[in-house]
């Protein structure tokens, strides 16, 4: 049997591939721990990207001239590689999004009109954020179908006790999850949920936008019927994301959107789909955007996908006991054996927005806000947290800075 | 920069703000919101046997210390004007009492005006006066 040595991660290395850690703010390093908002983009991406537009330039699955089919290659190539990634069975069951909200929205539109109705329930989580909670809120009230949310403990883990009650509210037509929490870090258990789900003749609606940057996610093994992500998170350019589908229910499906490329006939008195995916992709897609998304896939995967869920343990370790020190701090989640690379946390008696607004001072880059979970504040008491998240280039430097800055924040407001 | 922001009178009034409290049966009053981080802030205020004539204003509701000391210092402003005046007072006068530069910084200039844009919907309730030009800014701002 061939042994493996599990490949390490050195982040100082990786770091050199990030042109924006070149440039200080405010005279400070940079210490950029906001990345579960938005990744920063590796110079290999910014490359291929410009390499495209100026070599291979020219609008998919129009021309027939050869610039137009190297395109069309490149924006296909890059489809594959998000099926890979995913362990999707086939790239007729990958769409090209703007985003993963687009996705979410394709699912509770297309499916989720026809499919809903008085009697039926859509079931969303308390760690939702609000791309994955208000299509669904909303759908609901315009199909007359009752909507119920499963409650997290006081640790911000799902209370999977509370299940057989939300199955009491009608029929369970689409349970919708995420599977990390961008707000917690909590890892949820989609393969219990989605379980769950399929007992009750339910889909199951799957928002990774903080699972698949991060760590290793296989639709086939998770069983879900559809799984989003979005590109900007994981090193890839902003206007790009997937969403997979199963293929029986995208063909039952009706489009999203309507116009060019998504149709096969059209004639006055009626209209054709197109096959999948393309049925899913009106107009002209992002597709420079696309294709970067699957350079972005090249370089993560390149670093190692499990050498990231490994890191990112670690710095979430370190940054948690760091913390534990500061009596002054209270950090809302699970202990790090169950979270990924993001901590929410307040100061006593100072805003978050005051937080970061200091850690600003110091180059520290931290989001102060409700992260678009509001419900889940709302659980937890609060309006709004500072949260710090890594990846695959954060460095434990950046953690000292952190809980320096922190110190700061404390000596302002004595 | 944050050492101008925080500046003293900023965290005195952060920390013992001016007109904190609720007025019961105010003749006008007004919920605010800042969508972009859930600050709310609801305004009360009372008028003079004139009806016209601010006797007495108060402010209740969580924020940021920018928000919280502008809202405070607003309170002492409004004092003994006019519901009209203060629906014309332009938000520099606001700006510049509190003194620490924004301009740079739209994020927390939403949450200095957050007082002064709820205290003019209040006013606008209850005495029909203008609604504030900046409300655009404010899109989720509660008309209750
Ligand atoms: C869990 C989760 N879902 C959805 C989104 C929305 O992502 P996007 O704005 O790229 O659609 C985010 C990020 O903001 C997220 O963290």
């Amino acid at each position: 049997m061939a042994v493996t040595t599990p490949r390490k991660l050195d982040a100082q290395t990786l770091r050199q591939d990030f042109p924006i850690f070149g440039h200080p703010i405010h005279g400070k390093p940079l210490s950029y721990l906001d990345s579960a908002s938005s990744s920063q983009k590796p110079r290999q991406v910014l490359d291929a990207m410009r390499t495209f537009y100026e070599t291979s330039y020219a609008n998919v699955h129009r021309g027939v001239y050869d610039l137009a089919e190297r395109a069309t290659a490149g924006f296909e190539a890059s489809r594959e590689k998000v099926r890979a990634l995913i362990n999707a069975p086939s790239t007729a069951e990958v769409i090209f999004t703007r985003n993963v909200t687009q996705g979410l929205n394709l699912v509770a539109y297309a499916w989720g009109l026809d499919n809903l109705g008085p009697g039926d329930v859509a079931v969303v989580t308390e760690l939702e954020h609000h791309a994955n909670f208000v299509p669904w809120q909303q759908i609901a009230k315009r199909t007359g179908a009752e909507f119920r949310v499963i409650g997290i403990d006081d640790a911000g883990e799902l209370r999977l006790d509370g299940l057989d009650a939300i199955a009491q509210a009608g029929q369970i037509k689409v349970v919708a999850a995420n599977l990390v929490s961008n707000t917690l870090g909590t890892i949820n258990p989609i393969d219990r949920l989605t379980a769950w789900a399929h007992e009750q003749g339910a889909i199951m609606v799957v928002d990774a936008a903080q699972a698949v940057p991060h760590r290793r996610v296989d639709v086939q093994a998770l069983g879900c019927d559809f799984l989003g992500f979005t590109s900007h998170k994981l090193c890839g350019p902003t206007g790009a994301g997937a969403l997979y589908g199963r293929r029986e229910l995208l063909e039952r499906m009706s489009p999203f959107e309507m116009g060019g490329e998504m149709i096969r006939k059209v004639s006055i008195e009626e209209t054709t789909w197109n096959d999948l995916p393309y049925k899913f992709e009106a107009g002209t897609p992002a597709f420079v955007e696309a294709y970067g998304m699957g350079v972005a896939i090249d370089y993560i995967t390149e670093v190692g996908i499990e050498a990231i869920e490994e890191y990112e343990h670690e710095l979430v370790g370190l940054v948690l006991d760091r913390l534990a020190e500061l009596p002054w701090v209270t950090v809302y989640g699970p202990p790090a054996g169950r979270r990924a690379g993001i901590v929410s946390f307040n100061v006593d008696d100072v805003h978050p927005h005051d937080v970061a607004q200091i850690l600003d001072s110091e180059g520290v880059c931290v989001r102060a806000s409700h992260h678009c979970t509001q419900p889940l504040m709302r659980r937890l008491g609060i309006t709004a947290t500072a949260r710090a998240s890594f990846y695959l280039y954060s460095i434990p430097e950046e953690i000292d800075r952190l809980i320096g800055g922190l110190h700061k924040v404390r000596k302002v407001f004595a | 920069m944050d050492d101008q922001l925080y500046r003293e009178i900023i965290l005195d009034h952060y920390k013992n703000p001016r007109g904190h409290g609720v007025i019961e049966d105010a003749d006008a009053e007004a919920d605010g919101m800042n969508p972009l981080c859930g600050d709310e802030v609801s305004i009360y205020v009372a008028f003079a046997e004139d009806g016209e004539t601010i006797e007495d204003v108060k402010f209740s509701g969580r924020g940021c210390a920018i928000s919280q000391a502008a809202t405070s210092m607003l309170m002492e402003l409004a004092v003994g004007k006019t519901a009209d005046e203060v629906a014309r007072m332009p938000r520099d006068e606001l700006l510049e009492e509190i003194g620490v530069p924004l301009q740079n910084n739209p994020t927390r200039l939403k949450c200095a005006l957050l007082g002064l844009t709820t205290l003019k919907v209040a006013l606008h309730k209850a005495k029909g006066t203008p609604l504030p030009d900046g409300l655009a800014g404010f899109d989720e701002l509660e008309l209750k």
